[in-house]
């Protein structure tokens, strides 16, 4: 089976983002980019059944930027064997992306296409379920576990309320939640390895794709600070400002 | 041109986050419709029917729209979509799943998890964990959009009365069927719709601590639970207690960090909170920038001694 996994480059999620004082978006020169968390565990998720010989080869896509390129050699590190790079300097947005996958599983036919729920930066949550819409194809969100059998997926979702368990037929998108695996750290091996592995480099007008965005950002501005609290001595002090100040309680 | 709101029900009543979708559409000042898209939910359509300011419900019923998976509702919210100007969910786990499946079947840019409406066709919805606001304009002729719900006050539920019209389901997809659920119960109010929420980080250490030292102050409080990723990832507690960028977005008029650190993924999930109390035995720990109330100590004396306190 074939498995196509997606990856996005972004801010790291360690990182405080800060927004420009002109308003356009927030700073992203000389600040550290990684692969979207949620992506690392769709690729682990891919690579652990590669290894469990259930998968037999990894497709990893990103699209965007050159500097995407070091977001799929950490996915060749990890244990992808073969990347693609839709390459462009315009902005994507989820719909565009979801149509540069769709354009590049037609060419690659997966059986199944691992994704991660949302990506930190825009948090947009859209893109797998596009994808899945535009192919015509099942999908399962948010994923705690996935079990492949002969020609289906049973995913373990969380939902609001707890769990919840689907079937979905393959070929099939699924998007990950954080409960599904630890992503394994790269060893320097596996990089040195992975450079040797092949990176093809397309672009959305050879794939036939409009990426023109739909939504024009009109303005970012950061959200209203809390005022600073206070410290309080203990539980009493404590009971005392809920009940008389805050008179929350 | 009307607008739509895709309905979070239970079969039997409709749930408060369509209450606060309703809100976010009443801004756009066009008719609201609700669908309801459900098997045997004549009761929810009815309840859909009251909610104030409501001019129609559509109530698409059919065996295969059950258990509201992605493929069958989102196929009966596009077979109505020419009819409207937008299309609104909750940004709850069956709205972020339909949505985008509906946006992408109609060739639309999907504007997710707004906190306000500036005009017909622009919204402002938070990026990077919150941490950033921005304002959107849609190009698209038709819009369709996912609500925070903490973002609108709920209209009521009761005042209104909406004609119900029945909607014809389009077939079974197929592609995908309903295995089972594990819904983790409880008496305590909703995470998402509490008044006052109690939640623990890995400080707490245990999910029995849970149980032995946390429960008895939301209990007191009448609160529900709520936790941090790293206590769901430890197997403390469920999955989805989980509150945060990733998780569920609450704001209560209280909530209490116990033993959670502030990292800005938990912060996401709750600095709308009207009132935030932190009890954490680190002074630095960043959620004490954001609480209004901190005691710094160790949380399995403070407390016990909180709980105590309560009772006088
Ligand atoms: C992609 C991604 C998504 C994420 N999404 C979320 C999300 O939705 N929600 C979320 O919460 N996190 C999320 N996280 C994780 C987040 O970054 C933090 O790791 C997590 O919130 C930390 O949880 P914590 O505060 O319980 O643990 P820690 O950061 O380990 O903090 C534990 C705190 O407990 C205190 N403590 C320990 N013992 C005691 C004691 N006896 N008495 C008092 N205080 C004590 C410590 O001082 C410390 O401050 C996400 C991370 C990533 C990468």
């Amino acid at each position: 089976m074939k498995i196509l996994v997606s990856v996005k480059r972004v801010v790291d999620f360690n990182v405080k983002v800060r927004v420009k004082a002109d308003g356009t978006g927030v700073e992203t020169a000389n600040v550290k980019m990684s692969m979207n968390p949620f992506d690392e565990i769709a690729l682990e998720e891919a690579v652990r059944l590669k290894e469990a010989g259930v998968a037999t080869e990894i497709v990893v896509v990103s699209c965007g930027v050159q500097a995407c390129q070091e977001t799929l050699r950490t996915a060749l590190a990890i244990g992808a064997d073969r990347a693609i790079l839709v390459n462009t300097d315009a902005e994507l947005q989820p719909l565009a992306v979801a149509k540069l996958l769709k354009a590049v599983s037609e060419r690659e036919k997966p059986q199944l296409v691992i994704m991660g729920k949302q990506a930190i930066d825009d948090d947009a949550n859209q893109t797998g379920q596009m994808l899945a819409a535009l192919l015509g194809w099942p999908q399962a969100t948010f994923a705690s576990k996935i079990r492949l059998e002969a020609d289906r997926a049973v995913v373990t979702r969380e939902v609001d309320g707890g769990l919840e368990t689907d079937a979905i037929k393959l070929p099939a998108v699924v998007t990950t939640d954080l409960r599904l695996n630890e992503p394994r750290y790269v060893t320097l091996p596996n990089i040195m390895k992975a450079k040797k592995k092949a990176l093809e480099v397309l672009t959305p007008d050879a794939l036939g794709v409009d990426v023109t965005p739909r939504l024009t950002t009109l303005k970012v501005v950061e959200p209203a600070k809390r005022k600073a609290g206070v410290k309080v001595a203990d539980a009493k002090a404590l009971v005392d400002k809920l009940r008389n100040d805050a008179k929350v309680i | 041109m009307a607008v739509l709101v895709v309905a979070e029900h239970d079969s039997k009543s409709v749930r408060k986050a369509t209450l606060n979708a309703v809100a976010a559409a009443q801004k756009l000042g066009s008719d609201i419709h609700v669908l309801i898209a459900g098997h045997e939910a004549g009761a929810a359509a009815k309840a859909a029917a009251q909610i104030a300011g409501v001019a129609k419900v559509l109530h698409a019923d059919a065996p295969q729209l059950r258990d509201f998976l992605a493929e069958n509702v989102a196929a009966t919210v596009v077979s109505v979509a020419k009819n409207y100007s937008h299309l609104l969910a909750p940004s709850t786990s069956n709205g972020k799943n339909v949505m985008p499946r509906v946006a992408a079947l109609l060739d639309v840019q999907q504007i997710s998890d707004i906190v306000a409406v500036e005009g017909a066709d622009s919204f402002v919805r938070p990026i990077y964990a919150g941490n950033a606001l921005a304002t959107v304009k849609s190009r698209d002729p038709l819009k369709v959009i996912t609500v925070r719900t903490t973002a609108f006050d709920a209209v009521a539920a009761a005042g209104g009365d909406a004609a119900v019209e029945k909607l014809a389901a389009p077939a079974d997809s197929g592609l995908s069927s309903f295995v089972g659920r594990e819904l983790s119960k409880s008496e305590r109010p909703e995470l998402t719709a509490a008044k006052i929420i109690v939640s623990g980080g890995r400080g707490m250490a245990s999910g029995e601590n849970f149980t032995k030292v946390l429960e008895p102050l939301a209990d007191r409080l009448g609160a529900a639970m709520g936790a941090s990723r790293a206590a769901v990832d430890a197997g403390f507690v469920p999955n989805d207690w989980q509150v945060g960028q990733t998780g569920k977005i609450v704001a209560p008029d209280l909530y209490v960090a116990v033993g959670i650190s502030g990292a800005i993924q938990h912060l996401a999930g709750m600095k709308d909170s009207r009132v935030i109390v932190a009890i954490n035995k680190d002074e630095e720990a960043p959620i004490f920038q954001v609480a209004d109330y901190g005691v710094v100590g160790d949380l399995f004396q403070i407390v016990p001694t909180l709980v105590e306190e309560l009772k006088k």
